[in-house]
């Protein structure tokens, strides 16, 4: 039961992005996700992106209200590496046989699916915000991302006050809205 | 001026920073203007979506920031090598497949001792007959699978090395010239299986990632040449609507396949290889592709993934060209001499395979 709790704790401090709790896990985890990939085609830089894709479902899933793991960390963020994975092969379309195959895995098809769209919806966002251009994207992201205040806004962007710097960023976000629904409601 | 004011009250509304009064005349405001009430849903909507987004771009940040940091304490590696497995550890793997498969014997047996009973005993119903079946099927197929590493276990794999990825490659020399895709080869070395299950010790002189071939060289003293290789290379291209045929090892077996030329190039254009219409499978790679003549046209290579039976063969003449290269990189390949006779033109389909199965291998790639 105490291993139980720990990983309990783990997930606790994944959802928070606590970066000792993130780092416990991907110590613990990520050679074996690398093993797997390199023995089965891979590069050291499709693993690390595989790996870190699979820890990103994990957080998102220890992030939701109703989350309870019931496998051990390490059978899930397998399982997800395996199916991410087998999923780039086969779009790869490469002939080549796969071998290591015989560890534990669950089914996580349905968190996948909630992954993958999460992924997209990201996409538009960082594709939305890109293209807004200067000085509106880094307005944005130091509002809503950095959490700065109005006011040291104002100070490092050079408005003569808080208000403007306001007034400007809400123009920014209305833009930023625009461009988002009107590829989000494409994608639905 | 007035979008802005009014954006800014939602926002206000929404993160909870209105005073009660102002609250609730802006929540009689929603429920006279329909328009309001489904901007502040909307906005509500996207500010969700702007906080998911944070979130992710948080965590990645953080993710890197990690990799980067547990890659300089050395506690992950990249690049080098792997770390290998404890002794104990690999002990109890080796042990924990022989349980496997005295299990699975176990399981089999009674399985099929049961499947009997249910064979003979008239009254079954057809669920659970294919129920049954199935559950053999799987017990069958793990225990291909222990078999198969028993069989390495025992192969000419160097103990200490992984059995990497899997695939075909044919003769192209007597002398024991192979060639496969350069694909197939990961790792450090290979060994070759004929179609009767033995295995030699092979050694990569070239690869070229371009072309996506590679040629190997058979170096174990079982190898006995054989005095000729009975089909040739074509240097020409082929004709569209060509009739063609491939021998191959998507499994241990040795598989024949049959199709036609599709296309005279590759995936998107490319103009290396061809486009064949034929159902391969993973491991299928380097396979030879022949015409009805029994010349080699290409080597098969890789497939589009969600297309059915698209398959793209590089085109012969590019073995010609890495031989050439080869020959120009080191004077002990000098001697390599491509087959320049055919004795497959007008014999019957069997016959052709018989006389070519020789010359075809699966290849084992293997890394530490």
């Amino acid at each position: 039961m105490k291993g139980d709790s720990n990983e309990q704790a783990l997930l606790k401090g994944l959802a928070n992005n606590d970066s000792k709790a993130i780092e416990t896990i991907y110590k613990d985890n990520f050679t074996m996700v690398q093993t797997f990939i390199i023995s089965n085609n891979g590069s050291y830089d499709e693993a690390r992106d595989i790996f870190q894709e699979a820890m990103i479902a994990l957080y998102e899933k220890a992030q939701t209200e109703s989350f309870v793991l019931t496998c051990q960390i390490k059978t899930y963020v397998f399982s997800i590496c395996r199916r991410l994975w087998l999923k780039r092969l086969q779009q790869l379309g490469r002939f080549t046989q796969q071998v290591d195959s015989m560890e534990e895995t669950v089914a996580v098809e349905e968190d996948l699916v909630t992954h993958e769209k999460r992924n997209a919806e990201f996409v538009i966002m960082d594709r939305a915000l890109n293209s807004l251009g200067e000085p509106c994207k880094s307005l944005l992201e130091g509002y809503y991302l950095k959490k700065m205040d109005m006011a040291a806004l104002a100070n490092e962007f050079g408005y003569t006050n808080a208000d403007n710097a306001k007034n400007q960023k809400y123009k920014c976000l209305m833009r930023l809205k625009k461009l988002f629904f009107s590829q989000y409601n494409i994608g639905e | 001026m007035d979008d802005i004011f009014l954006l800014e009250a939602i926002e206000r509304y929404l993160n909870g920073e209105m005073n009660p009064e102002e609250r609730s005349y802006f929540e009689a405001l929603c429920k006279k203007t329909p328009e309001i009430d489904q901007m502040v849903v909307e906005h509500n909507m996207f500010m969700h979506q702007m906080d998911l987004y944070v979130a992710h771009a948080n965590i990645k940040h953080t993710l890197h920031e990690v990799h980067s940091n547990l890659r300089s304490k050395g506690d992950i590696n990249e690049g080098g090598e792997l770390p290998t497995r404890g002794k104990i550890i690999q002990f109890w793997n080796k042990y924990k497949r022989v349980t496997a498969i005295a299990a699975s014997v176990g399981g089999v047996i009674a399985l099929f001792i049961s499947g009997l009973v249910v064979y003979f005993s008239s009254v079954v119903t057809d669920p659970k007959l294919q129920q049954l079946g199935k559950d053999l099927e799987a017990v069958k197929k793990s225990q291909q699978y222990q078999g198969s590493i028993i069989n390495e276990v025992k192969s000419k794999i160097p103990s200490n090395a992984r059995l990497l990825s899997g695939g075909s490659g044919f003769l192209i020399d007597p002398k024991g010239y192979i060639v496969t895709n350069a694909h197939v080869l990961r790792g450090t070395g290979a060994v070759v299986v004929n179609y009767k299950g033995q295995e030699f010790n092979s050694s990569i002189v070239i690869i070229d990632q371009i072309k996506d071939l590679a040629i190997l060289k058979i170096m174990d003293t079982d190898y006995v040449a054989a005095k000729s290789i009975p089909y040739t290379i074509q240097k020409n291209n082929a004709d569209l609507g060509e009739e063609i045929f491939t021998l191959g090892y998507p499994r241990n077996d040795i598989v024949y396949g049959m199709g036609y030329l599709s296309a005279k190039t590759g995936f998107n254009g490319d103009s290396l290889s061809y486009q064949i219409q034929i159902s391969a499978n993973p491991g299928n790679s380097g396979a030879p592709v022949f015409n009805k003549n029994g010349e080699v046209i290409g080597v098969l290579s890789t497939r589009q993934a969600q297309a059915d039976g698209v398959t793209f063969a590089v085109k012969s003449k590019n073995i010609y060209s890495i031989v050439e290269d080869l020959k120009n990189s080191d004077s002990a390949f000098r001697k390599i001499k491509l087959p320049g006779k055919s004795i497959l033109k007008g014999v019957e389909r069997k016959t052709q395979i018989t006389k070519v199965e020789d010359f075809v291998y699966y290849v084992k790639a293997y890394g530490k």
